[in-house]
């Protein structure tokens, strides 16, 4: 690598974004607002193509890696502690850094269409480049505490576009719902790295990694806890089981933020740390058990859910989770670089089924429910063809991009013994659940006629379909580059499985099943939704309880709401609020108020206003001065002290 | 001996001093008309005036006849203050008597 890279370049270009359209943008024309907002994550892809380049382009590059810019100010020197400014590019945060800032630079342009006609236009663009600060931030880090920065910042600016339409009830409080559920899994993120500093008395990923390495007693326990806490902040982040709750409700917020933040980037944060930390997840079978479960159970369980809801985005939302969840199976057996290539592909696609979808809802003017849509192929069709291509990429046919990154998770879970061919078999029933819900909105959406004729569509501007182009073209061909090259390139970062090198006869009847299943989701969607449209509704009407449970999520909110949300509200209320605040603060502070008013009604009374009654004060003050000064009290105490013991002896 | 020949000593002047200033702090505090009590204060005011001549003649030290001129300056000024601000409140309450001009508190 000849020269530097200039990294600390790729977060702080959006971060000036932020502060110029932040401070200024309310008082800048628009069309400048749009330029500085989309110039800010062109600049940073810009950078992050250079550095790709400089390791793609020289051949002794690739091994130079990791590249380590260091702030050389340090950050905190406390005793034996030393955490850095440190910025790693390794092969891993070389492939995140193009997906976050080159399909985050596409949805940046999707949005000067979509939010063409909003309020608060300039707000939303610094939230947006905010996030990309934070996110390359987050992927940058070299060391736990630097991604910690970033992991509450892109919750922070998730938090912010949730809740975009403030004025809305459901999106402020959609967006509280983000944060809190994410503060719970920052606090296993957080006592993850308590734990890590008083283990290994470093943060540095590559530092725990050496240590790790020398000494294999390391092997379960501590490191266990360590990363199934770290685990706990994953799910957080990547919404999946127990607190991918905050998710669906996360629609609330404009759809190109559901794109970026909650479908391509963010939300794949969680899978990112762990490919991060993966030398500890190595050394802890049972923790990586855990992972490929969750992983497993959210992919099915979120699948189910997805079925049978009627928003498009919410559809979306619960797909997303089940796909991060094959990203956690991916992890969990230990096939990093297939989870991560997941990652990629799925950036793409969902990135590109939801704006599509915004696509579809801008045109309808802010319809979302899909039962009112229908009839649509015609009259958008560049958003149709888009999002065919990513259906289809999605429900896993060849030679789409998840056909290949899927599979490579089945197929690194197969090869897990029994156990890993339970979990294949539940990414395979989940792949045709995904299909079966991909294409119930895919007919719903566009086949059929019109159910709601009085809407008339209009095909959106060029803004928003060059994106959805360009996505489209990368769903198509996002795989071809093979997970076997893919996973030689992570190698170095994510250590290399025999599972994903080399292709064999079962991987060949792997991939058939999946596309046997995809099939077969596809037909019974036609059958479901094109041939037969009445009878979704009879099978719901055979199956009430089934459809009643699928339809209201597992009451899984409600369950939540009346074991934590319920309680602690009453806790907060009663105890908190009435108990601890209006009693025992309340009192404290009408107790000093009491004492001030009552020694002030005492003292005031001094204060007569009769200026002979001053005076006399000042008199009598100055007459004890002077007692004071002028009579020898060292001389006199003693001597009247012995006055009195001699008239009382006496 | 000739009585007038022979020097006062200086605590004759310093019990002057005392009794005037004493007479000025009870005239103030008792006296309820207003000039009075103005009149109290420049009473007190010549009898510290007393005791810095008395212990710089004493002492054969300046700075106290200097310090009287400014006790007698500032002693003037006041008076033109004090008697502007005492027409200004007869003016205003049609009284001097100094328990009746009581406002002072809030």
């Amino acid at each position: 690598m000849n020269g530097t890279l200039n990294l600390w370049l790729i977060p702080l270009l959006p971060f000036a974004g932020f502060l110029l359209n932040g401070i200024l943008g309310s008082r800048l024309p628009k069309w400048l607002v749009t330029t500085i907002a989309l110039l800010a994550p062109l600049a940073a892809f810009g950078v992050v193509v250079n550095a790709a380049r400089s390791v793609f382009g020289v051949g002794a590059a690739i091994a130079s890696l990791p590249y380590i810019e260091t702030c050389p100010m340090g950050w905190i020197n406390a005793g034996t502690l030393h955490i850095d400014f440190s910025f790693v590019l390794d092969q891993l945060s070389l492939v995140m850094l193009l997906v976050v800032t080159g399909v985050g630079f596409l949805i940046h342009i999707y949005s000067v269409g979509y939010m063409a006609h909003e309020e608060g236009y300039a707000r939303y663009f610094s939230f947006l480049n905010l996030f990309l600060f934070f996110m390359t931030v987050l992927v940058l880090a070299g060391n736990a505490l630097l991604m910690f920065v970033g992991w509450e910042g892109v919750g922070l600016a998730s938090y912010l576009l949730i809740g975009f339409y403030f004025k809305k009830d459901s999106a402020a409080n959609a967006g509280k719902k983000a944060f809190i559920v994410n503060r719970i899994g920052d606090f296993g993120f957080l006592i993850g790295m308590f734990l890590l500093l008083a283990n290994f008395g470093t943060l540095t990923f590559s530092e725990i990694a050496t240590k790790l390495g020398q000494d294999p007693g390391w092997q379960g326990g501590m490191v266990t806890v360590i990363a199934l806490c770290l685990l706990l902040g994953a799910t957080g982040k990547s919404a999946q089981l127990p607190l991918y709750i905050w998710l669906p409700d996360a629609m609330e917020g404009p759809t190109p933020v559901s794109a970026l933040i909650h479908a391509a980037t963010m939300v794949t944060a969680g899978v990112y740390m762990i490919a991060r930390t993966h030398v500890l997840f190595d050394h802890s079978p049972f923790a990586l058990g855990v992972v490929a479960v969750v992983g497993a159970a959210t992919a099915l369980f979120a699948a189910t859910i997805g079925l049978v809801q009627n928003d498009i985005k919410r559809v979306l939302a619960y797909s997303t989770i089940s796909q991060l969840g094959y990203m956690f199976l991916g992890c969990g057996v230990a096939a990093y670089s297939a989870a991560i290539f997941h990652l990629m592909t799925h950036a793409f696609f969902k990135a590109l089924l939801f704006l599509a979808a915004g696509s579809v809802i801008h045109a309808i003017g802010g319809e979302q429910d899909l039962r009112k849509m229908g009839g649509l192929r015609k009259k958008l069709p560049v958003t149709f063809w888009t999002m065919t291509a990513a259906v289809f990429a999605i429900a896993g046919f060849p030679p789409l991009a998840a056909f290949f990154s899927k599979d490579a998770i089945l197929y690194a879970a197969y090869l897990q013994g029994t156990g890993g061919m339970a979990l294949w078999f539940v990414g395979l029933v989940t792949a045709l659940l995904t299909s079966l819900y991909m294409f119930r909105l895919w007919y719903l959406t566009f086949m059929g006629e019109a159910r709601s004729p009085e809407i008339h569509a209009h095909e959106s501007p060029w803004t928003m379909l060059g994106p959805l182009v360009i996505l489209a073209l990368l769903s198509v061909g996002g795989g071809w580059i093979g997970i076997e090259r893919f996973a030689a390139f992570l190698a170095p970062a994510t250590g290399l499985r025999t599972a994903e090198s080399g292709s064999s006869q079962l991987e060949l009847i792997l991939s058939g099943a999946a596309v046997a299943v995809a099939l077969l989701g596809w037909l019974i969607a036609d059958r479901l939704y094109r041939q037969k449209p009445a009878q979704p509704a009879e099978i719901a009407a055979a199956m009430p309880g089934a459809y009643r449970v699928l339809a209201n999520k597992y009451y899984v909110d409600e369950m939540y709401g009346a074991t934590v949300v319920k309680p602690v509200l009453g806790f907060s209320r009663y105890v908190l609020g009435w108990v601890v605040d209006v009693g025992l603060l309340g009192g404290i502070a009408w107790l000093l108020g009491g004492i001030a008013l009552f020694t002030g009604a005492i003292l005031q009374r001094w204060q007569s206003g009769n200026l002979r009654s001053y005076a006399a004060w000042l008199a009598a003050g100055a007459a004890a001065v002077l007692l004071f000064v002028v009579v020898p009290w060292n001389a006199v105490w003693p001597a009247s002290m012995e006055l009195i013991l001699k008239v009382a002896g006496r | 001996m000739n009585l007038l020949s022979q020097e006062v000593p200086i605590s004759w002047y310093l019990l002057l001093s005392a009794m005037l200033f004493s007479l000025g702090v009870v005239g103030f505090l008792i006296k309820r008309n207003l000039i009075t009590v103005f009149m109290s204060i420049e009473l007190m005011l010549n009898a510290v005036n007393l005791s810095f001549v008395t212990f710089a003649h004493e002492w054969h030290a300046v700075k106290g006849q200097i310090f009287v001129f400014f006790v007698m300056m500032v002693a003037a000024a006041e008076a033109a203050v004090g008697l502007a601000i005492i027409i200004a409140v007869f003016r205003a309450r049609a009284t001097l008597a100094v328990d009746r001009i009581d406002l002072m508190k809030l």
